[in-house]
């Protein structure tokens, strides 16, 4: 009966219990939940942040200017002669073409407002399109060129018309002028084709990033070539070859080290050896290319080690068994099994090494460099570093560009993660 | 030119393959058991033999023909030319340079500059010359030599192996190579930062203002170079980023693996896994951009003074950023522990959550603090997000309201300033990149040796 009794008493102890204990499970359920759904959060902030910022930068502000290639305003004869009409003043006749759109201004400093409605670059597509149609000299056509960064701005709404005029980067008058323009139809939103197909600039309207892409190509290229091999090959000797004794197991602490290392420590690296005492041009994607090679060498080696590691031995012996060599071994059975597993580690470490920027900072990749680069000797820059020096410029119209740029860079690297997942799923075999 | 040699070798080379194969068959008239090895392996032998030695000559060759013709130049020049101070010497190395390769030069060019180039271009193309004459005479005696050498016994493809074998390890010391070049890149520079200002002051200085003189009289000329507050400014970030990333990234991983169904942890996982890809360009962008300017407005509608570019908003961005490190490496430690620990507890009526804290946890704990520190490590060494959203002026402070700057962030500013290379100031990147790396190995190790001293030995 006692024990009965107790094992009552053991039972309403444990009922009385129950309910808080469930409660805390509840909680930590939730808890847990909570953590989850913040993480996935931070991720939507961050795509929509950036995506809502960056698309207005897609589309681009272009006036409709009626211009007649006067030869006596642009001080040439009718005569084709290209490095003559090549130097000419072009702005000459955007000036032209605007006083006789709004004939009603006269002051200095309203025409100097007046001018500034289009964009610096227009002089150069009036010569570009005079050079291409040598018949327009002396003609008039409807040439649709870049707004100002101004002009695009109100159009996108960043401007605020009920604003006093003192607080606002356009005045009565400008925003009036524009007005007109779009009530004649002369204003239009067009696709921003300007923005991958130009190099940087300062002025946001034109700048694009196109440099910085065909710089980062050059960079992975270089990368993907110098660490591909040699990783592979380090893999390899690694995990068949070397004998495993205190040398190897140091060897594979000083790899797992290595990928730890903090990328600025390859910048400063890179600077002393290959920029200092090699003497590489500095900021080239050859610098650029050893420098990020460096630093996927450690990935490429882990997870190429990893693959050999999940061949199994049935298939060494089998090959060994026939008479192979070790080496025959190695590079006609082991390494096609295992070459899926390499690509995508390696996909993911190239995927990596396009998102940095710190160690290409150290080496000069920081400058304004505004032609395509041709080779991996010219200058360049790469899109983290394009993107970089953007967001410390203090226009405006440079935060939605710099937004496209990260969109395009995301798209990148999303498309390498996708390749490497679509590989891994596609060829991986499990043994 | 150069590049027409690399050109011209690797024709050779095919070329060589092709007649070694082509030897070999012939020498036993077609019977190639007779031969020891495949025919593809003499081509190979033979390859090796012609293109490996002259490969090797061509690439000491280029890489040291520029300072030794540079070297014959400068001594051979005037007297009075060579003994001029070591600074106006390197602008005349430099304008010689900028002549030889058609650049232009800032001035009118002196007749005995002129004159040196000209020297220049003679000396680099009778050297361009010579090389390829000897490359390819080694060409022509390594084929001759590997042709000698072809017969039915010869064991070529253990040659081939050979030379294949010391190619791998020699890619595999690459890594190490990297490692010692980067201790002694760091190394090397930092002596030479140590020698103008001494170590304790490094160490042990409460200020940080990298001024040097340029010129003697030059106001505000001496620099303090105390690390002490970039580290506190370090530690500040990395601390605010752990206290946001910890909670989110264990809770996350445990409820990944523990508590959800197949479907959303199929969808979860690799959705948090996107922002361990997100380059960090993106999040500093983010922290400038969003988040500084909403910390600032939450602290003036609360009253507080916040900086525009407090720790606070740096910290967090880059906790977000840790989070898939601390929740992906727990979540593969979670998993690691046997189901018999968690079926045991549930056989004595533990809930799940009295599951999780009393037997998971504590049996993963190597695993999650090595996880951790791995972590810190990272946060430690993160410089983009840091340059964008934290500040730049050394700032020996506990409130996480006010603007810091830390180790990454001054040594990305002294070396894309534009000091001479030289000076104290550019030198102490240097030095503070050597405390950076040391730092971050100390954590790396210290995590390996928790995880695999502490690691439950399961059956």
């Amino acid at each position: 009966m006692s024990t009965h009794s107790a094992n009552q008493d053991i039972k309403t102890i444990v009922n009385a219990g129950l309910q808080r204990r469930h409660a805390a499970e509840r909680r930590f359920r939730i808890y847990g939940l909570a953590a989850v759904c913040l993480g996935l959060t931070f991720v939507l902030l961050m795509f929509s942040s950036i995506i809502s910022k960056g698309y207005p930068a897609l589309w681009q502000t272009y006036i409709q200017l009626s211009v007649t290639f006067d030869p006596q305003v642009l001080d040439q004869t009718s005569e084709r002669d290209v490095q003559a009409w090549a130097n000419a003043d072009y702005n000459a006749l955007t000036r032209a073409s605007l006083r006789r759109q709004f004939p009603q201004v006269e002051s200095r400093s309203d025409l100097r407002l007046l001018y500034r409605l289009v964009s610096p670059n227009a002089q150069f597509q009036l010569r570009d399109l005079l050079l291409e149609n040598p018949q327009f000299m002396g003609s008039e056509q409807q040439v649709w060129v870049l707004a100002s960064s101004g002009v695009d701005a109100f159009i996108k709404g960043h401007i605020d018309r009920s604003l006093d005029e003192t607080m606002r980067p356009l005045k009565d008058q400008e925003i009036s002028w524009i007005d007109k323009l779009q009530a004649t139809g002369q204003l239009e939103q067009r696709f921003n084709l300007e923005f991958f197909q130009n190099g940087d600039s300062r002025d946001p309207e034109q700048a694009g990033i196109r440099g910085a892409l065909i710089g980062s190509l050059y960079t992975l290229l270089v990368t993907f070539l110098l660490s591909f091999p040699i990783g592979i090959s380090a893999a390899v000797y690694l995990e068949e070859f070397a004998p495993k004794n205190r040398w190897a197991d140091i060897i594979e602490v000083n790899i797992n080290n290595l990928a730890a290392v903090p990328s600025i420590i390859f910048g400063l690296l890179g600077l002393a050896v290959f920029i200092n005492f090699f003497g590489l041009p500095r900021s080239a994607p050859l610098v650029g290319g050893l420098v990020l090679s460096l630093m996927t060498l450690p990935v490429i080696i882990i997870a190429g080690r990893a693959a050999l590691a999940s061949v199994p031995p049935s298939i060494r012996q089998a090959a060994l068994g026939m008479g192979a060599s070790k080496l025959q071994m190695v590079t006609h059975h082991v390494l096609p099994l295992a070459m899926p597993g390499m690509l995508t580690g390696s996909i993911i470490g190239m995927a990596r090494a396009l998102g940095e920027s710190a160690p290409l900072l150290m080496i000069g990749m920081v400058a304004f460099i505004v032609d395509i680069p041709k080779n991996i000797f010219d200058p360049a820059t790469v899109l983290p570093v394009q993107i970089y020096l953007w967001a410390d410029l203090p226009e405006r119209a440079f935060v939605e560009r710099t937004a496209a740029a990260i969109m395009v860079l995301l798209a990148f690297m999303i498309m390498m993660n996708g390749l490497a997942i679509i590989l891994r799923k596609r060829f991986e075999r499990r043994w | 030119m150069p590049l027409y040699l690399l050109v011209t070798l690797a024709l050779l080379s095919l070329a060589s393959y092709y007649l070694g194969k082509r030897r070999a068959i012939s020498i036993v008239g077609g019977q190639m058991r007779q031969l020891h090895s495949l025919p593809s392996y003499y081509g190979t032998y033979a390859a090796f033999w012609c293109v490996l030695p002259g490969l090797a000559l061509f690439v000491t060759w280029v890489a040291l023909q520029p300072r030794i013709i540079m070297e014959i130049v400068l001594f051979s020049l005037p007297a009075e030319s060579r003994n001029i101070p070591y600074g106006e010497l390197n602008l005349l190395i430099n304008d010689i340079k900028n002549l030889v390769q058609g650049s232009m030069v800032s001035s009118t060019p002196d007749p005995i500059i002129l004159a040196a180039v000209e020297q220049y271009h003679r000396l680099e193309a009778i050297g361009n010359r010579v090389l390829w004459i000897v490359v390819l005479m080694l060409t022509a005696v390594g084929l001759r030599y590997a042709w000698n050498n072809i017969s039915p016994q010869f064991r070529a493809r253990n040659r081939v192996e050979q030379v294949i074998g010391y190619f791998l390890i020699a890619c595999s010391s690459i890594a190490i190579l990297a490692t010692i070049g980067i201790v002694l890149s760091v190394l090397f520079e930092s002596i030479r930062f140590f020698g103008k200002v001494p170590i304790s002051d490094f160490l042990f200085g409460l200020h940080w203002s990298p001024q040097t003189a340029i010129r003697s009289d030059q106001a505000a000329a001496s620099g303090s170079f105390g690390m002490i507050p970039l580290f506190a400014g370090t530690l500040l970030i990395s601390g605010i980023a752990m206290l946001v990333a910890v909670p989110i990234g264990l809770l996350a991983a445990v409820y990944l693996s523990e508590y959800a169904s197949q479907k959303f942890r199929a969808i979860a996982k690799p959705a948090l896994e996107i922002l361990a890809g997100i380059p960090t360009v993106v999040y500093g962008f983010f922290a400038a951009l969003s988040i500084a300017p909403l910390v600032r407005s939450i602290g003036d509608f609360l009253g507080l003074h916040v900086a525009s570019e407090s720790a606070l908003a740096a910290g967090l961005v880059m906790g977000i950023m840790i989070i898939p490190f601390i929740s992906s490496l727990s979540d593969d430690v979670l998993n690691a522990v046997p189901q018999s620990m968690r079926d045991g507890s549930y056989a004595l009526g533990a809930t799940k959550s009295e599951t999780i804290k009393r037997v998971l946890l504590p049996a993963a704990l190597p695993g999650i603090v090595g996880s951790i520190l791995l972590a810190i490590s990272r946060a430690i060494g993160e410089t983009m997000i840091v340059v964008m959203a934290a500040g730049l002026s050394a700032n020996l402070t506990a409130n996480p309201l006010q603007a810091v700057t830390t180790v990454t962030v001054q040594i990305v500013t002294l070396l894309t300033g534009d000091q001479e290379f030289d000076s104290a100031k550019t030198l102490s990147a240097f030095a503070l990149g050597l405390i950076l790396f040391i730092t971050t190995l100390i954590l790396n190790i210290i995590a390996l040796h928790v995880v695999r001293k502490y690691r439950e030995q399961y059956e």
